[in-house]
């Protein structure tokens, strides 16, 4: 039992992102409102960005922009030390990611108002049962 | 395995490139063309897929005669830019692609003049990034670009589902969003475990740097989640809750692209992942897991199979008889040897192949009566002879009849079972083939006899016919198959119009049959030739 807790407070972004990910897939799973499982899904990719975010992060590094570099001709002289800056990498590929979301989160939205105008409602127990009405033909 | 094939640093053009940006820029320009004239579009997109056959052909005549090759992306050299890998498991993958996606081009302008007349331009555009989509996943070698790829081709296809049927076809493409994004994110969230053990995300790169680092826990998460997260986008048994309703409510020119590609283009991303990526050794002997997944396999191909059994629509019929063969290419993959594993990647090809050939026969049948409830079949034979020719056709090939295709994977498949020791999946396949047969017979029972005068009409696909089919097909396949041949007989009989009135006669347009006559005759090649084929693509590969 111990041992756990120096675990959790050293990787505690590996824990908070499983934690936002939970919740999000728990209102994809558990609410009746489609707007509001639109709302989880966007939890659970923010999450995944999140954990992106904090893996490229170092301990008393800074931005990767090499300082005093102008020209090129004093960083030609710099030493530089990969330690001393963050790493840009995983930032940029979440980039790319977020787009994907917005994306998603925009059709999803779309879709959602088109289901409103044909069923006047987004109640996921009552789009069950309009949609048990329709007649097979 | 990994790296006995050589790289040349340069291929000698542009075309993988081109491969993929061709739909691409189709897509751009075929949006822009909508405003001067709607049809333009259509002709944009058979151009820029007409291109891209081209190009996959001339790529896959090159990895065969030269070895693999690797396409940089602005000249990056790999461990830092993106590349293009493409070898022969790909090449072939993307042929298939092409081509399907250029046929059933083709064959769907009626059916999306007839369904969806006023978005014909907005489907041609999503079609083409869908094909872009696919494409990419095949093509690229790189993990986080193949992420971005499946987005694109995922995105494009819930815009797609939604324009299908206007009552249930937003509800299906919201479900398939919802499950799709989890699956999409558990496999970004895989690539940054790999990310973080290997800090390179280039495929042939984290192979070699994974080799020293077996044992973490970290890879074994990472390789757990990309799995997983791509296991629900193709589908595996209890993942495969959003394709049935999707792909049904779908439009029947895009079901029919979806329907033999996307579920199979991620059963290639499963076995790159394996093969490419971890490494077949580190599968087979560090992890224990192989057992359990194809007693998972084992599940999915019968609980398809009797799911598919229940269904009263030959759409949702087909859906659930595409579950069924994920579990016959998962389980193939994961025997954990050569025949399985050639099984399963020769019934990538053969599975595309008999799934779209059906599902342009369902297309036909719905541009002729509008729907495929069982209870609206009656009489198909008679009324449609050519199209139920190759329905007949492609349901023998997915029961497995020996001349055709998929008796060829199944075989491959069966002995690497036996050779695996893992009997329950012999069975399996066996009792799904028995399955399938009771499945077709059923509904060509139902085709064969014209509808009774007296009947209440629309109501009755009752139990007498399939208590009947069942019979029928118990007699084994022989019989079976002479049944069949009578009934096809028939049909062209019928066709021939000495029985019925010439009235009543109803066939598809010509430029549906030619596909579906087409893709027929390729079924029946990639029959006869399959040895050529594992021959000179697979075992290669393999070794």
């Amino acid at each position: 039992m111990s041992d756990i807790l120096p675990l959790i407070v050293a990787k505690y972004n590996f824990w908070l992102y499983i934690i936002l990910m939970m919740i999000g897939l728990y209102a994809m799973i558990a609410k009746n409102n489609l707007m509001k499982k639109l709302v989880g899904m966007n939890i659970f990719q923010t999450a995944i960005i999140l954990f992106y975010v904090s893996i490229g992060y170092k301990h008393g590094a800074t931005l990767p922009i090499i300082q005093g570099g102008h020209g090129g001709h004093s960083a030609h002289d710099a030493v530089i030390h990969a330690a001393d800056y963050i790493n840009p990498l995983p930032h940029v590929l979440m980039l790319t990611a977020i787009v994907v979301s917005v994306a998603t989160f925009g059709v999803a939205m779309a879709l959602c108002v088109r289901i409103y105008q044909r069923y006047q409602t987004l109640e996921e127990d009552e789009l069950r049962m309009r949609v048990s009405e329709i007649p097979h033909e | 395995m990994n790296c006995a094939c050589v790289y040349r640093k340069y291929p000698m053009n542009d075309m993988p490139a081109i491969l993929v940006l061709a739909p691409l820029l189709g897509a751009f320009f075929a949006g822009l063309a909508a405003w001067i004239q709607k049809q333009l579009s259509y002709y944009i997109a058979l151009a820029a897929l007409a291109v891209s056959c081209f190009a996959a052909v001339s790529v896959l005549g090159d990895v065969i005669t030269a070895g693999a090759v690797q396409y940089r992306m602005a000249g990056w050299a790999p461990p830092m830019g993106i590349a293009l890998r493409i070898d022969l498991l790909n090449a072939m993958v993307l042929v298939l692609i092409c081509a399907i996606a250029f046929v059933n081009l083709v064959a769907s302008v009626k059916s999306v003049a007839q369904e969806i007349p006023d978005r014909a331009p907005s489907f041609y555009v999503m079609y083409l990034l869908f094909v872009v989509g696919l494409l990419g996943v095949t093509a690229t070698g790189d993990l986080f670009n193949l992420y971005v790829l499946i987005e694109i081709t995922s995105l494009s296809s819930y815009t797609l589902i939604a324009l299908g049927d206007r009552d249930r076809g937003h509800l299906a493409a919201l479900n398939y969003i919802f499950i799709g994004v989890v699956g999409a994110s558990f496999y970004l969230l895989g690539v940054g475990y790999l990310y973080i053990t290997t800090g390179s995300l280039n495929m042939a790169d984290v192979a070699g740097i994974l080799k020293g680092i077996q044992g973490s826990s970290a890879v074994l998460t990472a390789f757990i989640l990309c799995i997983l997260g791509v296991w629900i986008k193709m589908a595996f048994f209890p993942l495969h809750v959003w394709l049935p309703n999707a792909y049904a409510f779908a439009p029947v020119g895009f079901a029919r692209v979806v329907a033999p590609l996307m579920t199979k283009v991620m059963v290639y991303v499963m076995i790159r992942l394996m093969v490419t990526v971890f490494g077949l050794e580190y599968i087979f002997e560090t992890l224990h897991l192989a057992d359990a997944v194809v007693w998972l396999a084992v599940i999915a191909i019968l609980a398809g199979a009797f799911m598919a059994l229940s269904q009263t629509d030959l759409k949702k019929m087909l859906a659930y008889i595409i579950v069924c063969e994920i579990g016959y290419m998962v389980g193939g993959a994961w025997l954990g040897n050569d025949p399985g594993m050639t099984g399963a990647i020769l019934h990538i090809l053969n599975d595309g192949l008999m799934t779209f050939a059906l599902f342009l026969a369902v297309g036909n049948i719905i541009y002729m009566r509008k729907q495929v409830a069982f209870s609206h079949l009656s009489g198909l034979f008679a009324a449609m002879p050519w199209t139920m020719a190759g329905f007949v056709l492609a349901g023998l090939s997915i029961i497995g009849v020996p001349p055709l295709c998929g008796f060829f994977s199944k075989w491959y498949l069966v002995l690497g079972a036996f050779e695996a020791g893992a009997y329950h999946f012999a069975a399996a396949l066996i009792i799904s083939s028995l399955v399938c047969a009771v499945l077709f017979f059923k509904v060509f029972e139902i085709c064969f006899f014209p509808p009774a005068a007296h009947a209440p009409g629309p109501h009755a696909p009752g139990s007498p016919l399939s208590a009947h089919a069942i019979h029928a097909a118990g007699h084994g396949s022989s019989e079976a198959e002479s049944v069949a041949k009578a009934n096809s007989g028939a049909g062209a009989n019928f066709g021939a119009g000495d029985h019925p009135p010439a009235g009543k006669m109803a066939e598809a347009p010509v430029s549906m049959l030619a596909p579906l006559g087409l893709v027929s005759a390729a079924i029946i090649a990639a029959g006869v030739y399959a040895g050529t084929i594992v021959n000179t693509i697979i075992l290669p590969f393999l070794q």
